[in-house]
């Protein structure tokens, strides 16, 4: 079965030095990068942190990461066969964890 | 830890959620608090709906709500709740006018009037939309620009609320998870509304945003409140299913369907409705509950498409036609490689919306003080079987009997007192599990297999064996919650998150499975293969409620 390769920006921001993990996943045609993390979370790492909701309709924009250094939505852009993608949070946004940054309006915060 | 004060508590930031919170803002309520566990105005079903919106607006041709009623009832078959149905069909016209006050964009005609489609199951012209297929994602923009001009709302993302706090018999807040802190969180509330939608998550093949495990169906059944018709889940017939398909709402094919006719064909290209009582005779008529049937039979008889579904062909359609009617869609669907002139695309059931919820009066008061429902949340107002383009008028109808109700209640209600410690169990497993939990299997694994048990066993097709295998999985995995890995971690642990949305999944998932088995009959959207007709003396609601032991139980109504 043909595979692709995430390499995912772990921890949080606190840890001195970006750390990176690779997963193999499988690669099918039409599959997304969103496919391949929720993979991931349910067959090798739960602890993997990202942020999706509406589940590839693109509706909610909250899979908004970087891909390959340009800022894009998982859930539209397509895993690539045989090819490792690196993923990072955004930029610009206060580091949570993993792929997970503060994307709440600063309104919509608790404090 | 932090502690919120708020009159009115409104559990989930969709569209109910976000109406219910202007309405009580609008009635005098001076603190509202709107949280939701994904972003506030992105998750839930509101924002999905690509497609129609039903009101007797009277704008194509004469209509009137009690019209718009008697289709709601009929597609109900027989067990619509009839003050709820009726509040939803009247008030609707007032909602969706008042959108359009709000900029929402309602599609017009060239000459000005809203433009109305007959959309399945409506005896007229009735159904609004905003193009293209951008219906849902317009309204809750619309709503998220009111919300946000309103001083006393308080909107907060990442808030999960994880249990309810009741004293007395009445809820009095609620506990809840900072998911981006990893800290519980008590929120005093003298009113409080569950916004939740509803539970199509739970299922492998659905159209649901990724908060719709049916956390607030576990809420109410846990402060003591009734729900009721949980069997009864709603798959649409022709859910996209292959090509692959991204960026679009999987269930975009219906208005495709009844603005240009569309083909339903097994897999070996013929025409099949006919066989099963509905000859469409190129309209677009048929139920969802009688295509979900069909198409679902002949996928079991071996004369499915190779994903397994059917084929659904325009074909038959000029290229012009399909350009007029969908513009930009087209081209969209063509950098999928898919072009609808030339080739079938792969269509099948896919859970979409659920009739039943908790239970509640015409005011959206539930059987419990204090608590109150809207939305796809509170279940009845559509019965065994919802009529197209009901959903978001139901969101914003039921959201703005809720907010006024709850805004009465909490001024009448003054202080609610909270009971030292009232919060301290929930407060303290948050704790717990926030330190990690030893375990073989994580919650996301058993997530995932849910998904699998209910589209096998709860599906749109049920019976006693495979039911009652539901059941025994279910409180198995339920016996299991406390014995799952956690990772320990605060700030954005998603096991924790998963913990607790599994927990509620569960509860849900039972609640549906202990519905269906024991409705012996046929009805709508559940259908057993053991009791495959309907039976007249079935023609009544069941509620189902948490017993003194645990178990969670369904009882016929009157």
């Amino acid at each position: 079965m043909p595979t692709a390769r995430l390499s995912v920006r772990r921890g949080t921001a606190n840890d001195r030095e970006p750390r990176y993990d690779d997963f193999v996943v499988p690669f099918e045609d039409g599959a997304t990068v969103l496919d391949g993390l929720v993979w991931v979370r349910t067959h090798r790492d739960p602890s993997l942190a990202i942020r999706y909701s509406c589940i590839s309709a693109n509706v909610c924009k909250e899979c908004t990461i970087v891909i390959d250094g340009r800022v894009a939505y998982a859930c539209t852009t397509r895993l690539r066969a045989d090819a490792t993608m690196v993923l990072d949070p955004l930029p610009g946004k206060r580091h949570l964890r993993d792929l997970v940054s503060e994307t709440r309006p600063p309104r919509e915060q608790l404090d | 830890m932090t502690r919120l004060d708020t009159d009115v508590l409104i559990v989930g930031a969709g569209g109910a959620g976000m109406y219910a919170a202007l309405a009580a803002a609008r009635a005098g309520a001076e603190r509202v608090l709107l949280a939701d566990k994904s972003l506030v105005g992105r998750g839930g079903a509101t924002i999905m709906a690509q497609m129609t919106v039903a009101a007797a607006l009277a704008e194509e041709s004469p209509d009137d709500p009690q019209l718009h009623l008697a289709d709601t009832l009929a597609a109900g078959r027989g067990l619509c709740i009839e003050p709820l149905a009726a509040a939803l069909c009247e008030e609707a016209p007032a909602r969706i006018r008042e959108m359009e006050e709000w900029r929402v964009g309602w599609a017009r005609r060239p000459a000005g009037t809203i433009a109305q489609v007959t959309a399945p199951g409506h005896s007229r012209p009735r159904c609004c939309y905003v193009d293209f297929l951008n219906t849902g994602p317009a309204v809750a923009a619309t709503l998220r620009r009111q919300v946000s001009g309103v001083a006393a709302i308080r909107r907060v993302g990442n808030l999960a609320v994880t249990d309810l706090v009741t004293a007395d018999g009445a809820v009095i807040g609620a506990v809840a998870l900072d998911t981006a802190g990893g800290e519980p969180v008590t929120i005093a509330a003298k009113a409080t509304i569950i916004a939740t939608g509803g539970l199509t998550r739970l299922y492998r093949r659905s159209s649901a945003s990724a908060n719709m495990g049916g956390d607030g169906y576990a809420l109410a059944l846990a402060a003591g409140a009734e729900l009721v018709d949980m069997e009864f889940v709603q798959f649409f017939p022709i859910g996209h299913l292959a090509p692959r398909l991204v960026g679009m709402d999987p269930i975009m094919w219906d208005p495709f369907r009844y603005k240009l006719g569309g083909r339903l064909l097994d897999g070996a290209g013929n025409e099949f409705l006919a066989t099963y009582g509905s000859d469409e005779a190129g309209t677009y008529t048929t139920p969802r509950d009688l295509a979900t049937y069909a198409i679902t039979r002949e996928v079991a008889a071996g004369r499915g498409s190779p994903h397994g579904g059917v084929y659904l062909s325009f074909e038959h359609v000029a290229h012009d036609a399909l350009e007029a009617a969908f513009g930009p869609v087209v081209e969209r669907l063509a950098r999928h490689g898919i072009d609808l002139t030339q080739k079938a695309v792969e269509v099948s059931p896919i859970a979409h919306y659920h009739m039943g919820g908790i239970a509640v009066d015409e005011t959206m008061a539930t059987t419990v003080p204090g608590l109150f429902a809207a939305g796809e949340a509170a279940g009845g107002a559509n019965g065994a079987n919802r009529l197209s383009g009901n959903a978001i008028p139901e969101a914003l109808v039921f959201g703005e009997r809720a907010g006024r109700t709850a805004a009465a209640f909490a001024e009448a209600r003054g202080a609610a007192p909270w009971p030292r410690g009232a919060e301290a169990s929930a407060v303290a497993r948050i704790e717990r599990l926030a330190t990690g939990q030893a375990g073989a299997i994580a919650p996301a694994v058993r997530l995932d297999e849910l998904r699998d048990l209910m589209q096998e066993e709860v599906g749109p097709f049920r019976n006693a064996a495979g039911l009652a295998r539901a059941l025994e999985r279910l409180k198995a995995m339920r016996d299991e919650l406390d014995g799952l890995a956690i990772a320990p971690g605060r700030v954005c642990n998603p096991g924790l998150v998963d913990w607790f949305e599994l927990r509620g999944s569960l509860a849900a998932a039972e609640a549906v499975a202990a519905a269906a088995l024991a409705r012996r009959e046929s009805r709508g959207a559940h259908q057993r293969d053991d009791f495959p007709e309907t039976d007249p003396t079935w023609a009544r609601n069941q509620r189902v409620r948490t017993a003194a032991d645990g178990t969670i139980a369904a009882a016929r109504g009157p």
